[in-house]
């Protein structure tokens, strides 16, 4: 016998955006769903619920993750930042101003995936390629823009970023 | 879309996992990175009645080298090995070869382990086990076992590990110095699951001939497929067009394609030949001779 408990119920506190939110959750509630309806961020959408589309997609302890393929109770003492995280005081950042500036959007359905998306991308390849950019969000479906847009909002974005490090 | 009713466990270390294994049984489902079983959740393709959460087995997660081989611990995330010092050093195949596995955001989560023992024959993973010769850590009630990986996988989607036994690591054998790699992949879109993908890895020694090669392709049978005639055909050649050319030719023989939605078997066959030549070209063209 294990003395490990199975719980049909659980606990779970998670810091998202800075906010510490606790409830409780059965274990059956997928990440996403609990961001939407437990905590009322429903800036993380929901396209495919298994893994295809990347609308879903935040940042878990500072790497990204799709939210539809994360049980809630898996969070508990994580930290999560959504696409309610991104601008500061009212203010876009300037990730989602370039998405602003290029028309990155249309409907706006893929928009809170591909900002998370491409906020670990810029991290980690401050300096992309158009190429590169289109590998980066090809996990991200969009029905909207073509791509096109959203490419060119990246590359936009990644300058106006080095801009403002060139600035600091 | 929404996962059913589940009773959840999280594993602090191996024995808790082992245990929880052994008492719900075949009802019971490891979970990982979650990247292939919470969508069979969601589908309801898999009903297990507990989940049992090894992600908090911290001990799980590690990169180490151990007597000529490069071991990986089951929850290690893909992602870490893609970008570790150690592993491009050691089996540089792996990181070539995880660049195709799903996006950044998959890898992310998807563990080495997890990818292994889901044993799908189109992924990645398991074909670069299989076609270095690697071996598969389980543990259980009955202690550890240690598995070459052409015996571990068995079927589609099956493997040699019991109900109650966990895969805990993975073992690749160190490829020496100035082996070449490459990996050919025919998907739909980058990221995408593999139609078929061939992978090679090629030493020459000094008097340029083959002194050690590996092949294997994903997507060709209901488990990945290390190719041991081209293998043969090769070793102690010079890789030229011509010798590339007939060892590639010994593939479509030697494998058991299936036909469905993505394609059919003859494709594959053909497809198989050429990515399989594409990659020992690519391989050998990047191995350098050592003295
Ligand atoms: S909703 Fe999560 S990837 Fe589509
Ligand atoms: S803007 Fe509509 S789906 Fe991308």
């Amino acid at each position: 016998m294990s003395d490990v408990q199975v719980s049909d119920k659980r606990t779970v506190s998670v810091t998202i955006n800075g906010h510490v939110y606790t409830a409780e959750v059965a274990p059956r509630v997928t990440l996403a769903d609990f961001l939407r309806k437990e905590c009322g961020l429903t800036g993380t959408h929901l396209g495919c619920e298994h893994g295809v589309c990347g609308a879903c997609t935040i940042m878990l302890d500072g790497r990204t993750a799709r939210a539809c393929l994360m049980l809630a109770v898996q969070v508990d003492g994580c930290t999560i930042t959504t696409v309610e995280g991104l601008a500061r005081n009212g203010e876009l950042n300037p990730l989602q101003q370039a998405f602003w500036d290029n028309h990155g959007l249309q409907c706006g359905f893929c928009t809170s995936g591909m900002l998370m998306c491409a906020t670990e991308f810029l991290e980690q390849n401050p300096k992309p390629t158009g190429e590169e950019v289109r590998e980066a969000i090809s996990g991200n479906l969009c029905r909207c823009t073509g791509y096109a847009s959203i490419v060119k909002s990246v590359l936009d974005a990644a300058d106006r970023m080095a801009a403002d490090e060139g600035a600091r | 879309m929404k996962p059913p009713a589940v009773g959840y466990a999280r594993a602090g270390d191996v024995q808790e996992a082992v245990g929880l294994l052994a008492e719900h049984g075949t009802d019971s489902k490891v979970l990982a990175g979650g990247q292939s079983l919470v969508p069979l959740l969601s589908f309801r393709l898999a009903r297990p009645s507990v989940l049992v959460d090894v992600n908090p087995i911290g001990d799980l997660a590690y990169i180490r080298e151990d007597d000529g081989a490069l071991v990986i611990g089951a929850t290690t995330r893909q992602r870490d090995v893609e970008l570790s010092p150690v592993v491009a050093e050691a089996v540089p195949m792996l990181p070539e070869a995880l660049r195709h596995v799903g996006h950044v955001t998959n890898r992310n989560r998807g563990t080495v382990g997890g990818s292994v023992a889901h044993a799908d024959s189109a992924a990645e993973l398991p074909t670069v086990v299989t076609c270095l010769g690697g071996e598969i850590v389980v543990e259980g009630p009955r202690g550890r076992r240690t598995i070459a990986a052409e015996d571990y996988f068995t079927g589609t989607f099956t493997t040699a590990t019991e109900y109650d036994e966990l895969l805990t690591a993975v073992r690749f054998p160190r490829l020496p110095a100035g082996t070449g790699v490459a990996v050919e992949e025919l998907a739909r879109r980058h990221g995408d699951f593999a139609i078929v993908a061939a992978f090679a890895a090629v030493h020459l020694g000094p008097d340029g001939t083959v002194d050690l090669v590996r092949l294997g392709l994903s997507g060709v049978d209901s488990v990945p497929r290390r190719l041991h005639e081209a293998e043969a055909a090769l070793l102690g050649t010079r890789p030229t067009a011509e010798a590339i050319t007939a060892a590639a030719a010994t593939a479509p023989n030697t494998i058991r394609p299936s036909s469905d939605v993505h394609a059919p078997a003859g494709y594959r066959r053909e497809m198989a030949e050429l990515l399989i030549r594409r990659a020992i070209t690519t391989a050998s063209e990047r191995s350098e001779v050592t003295t």
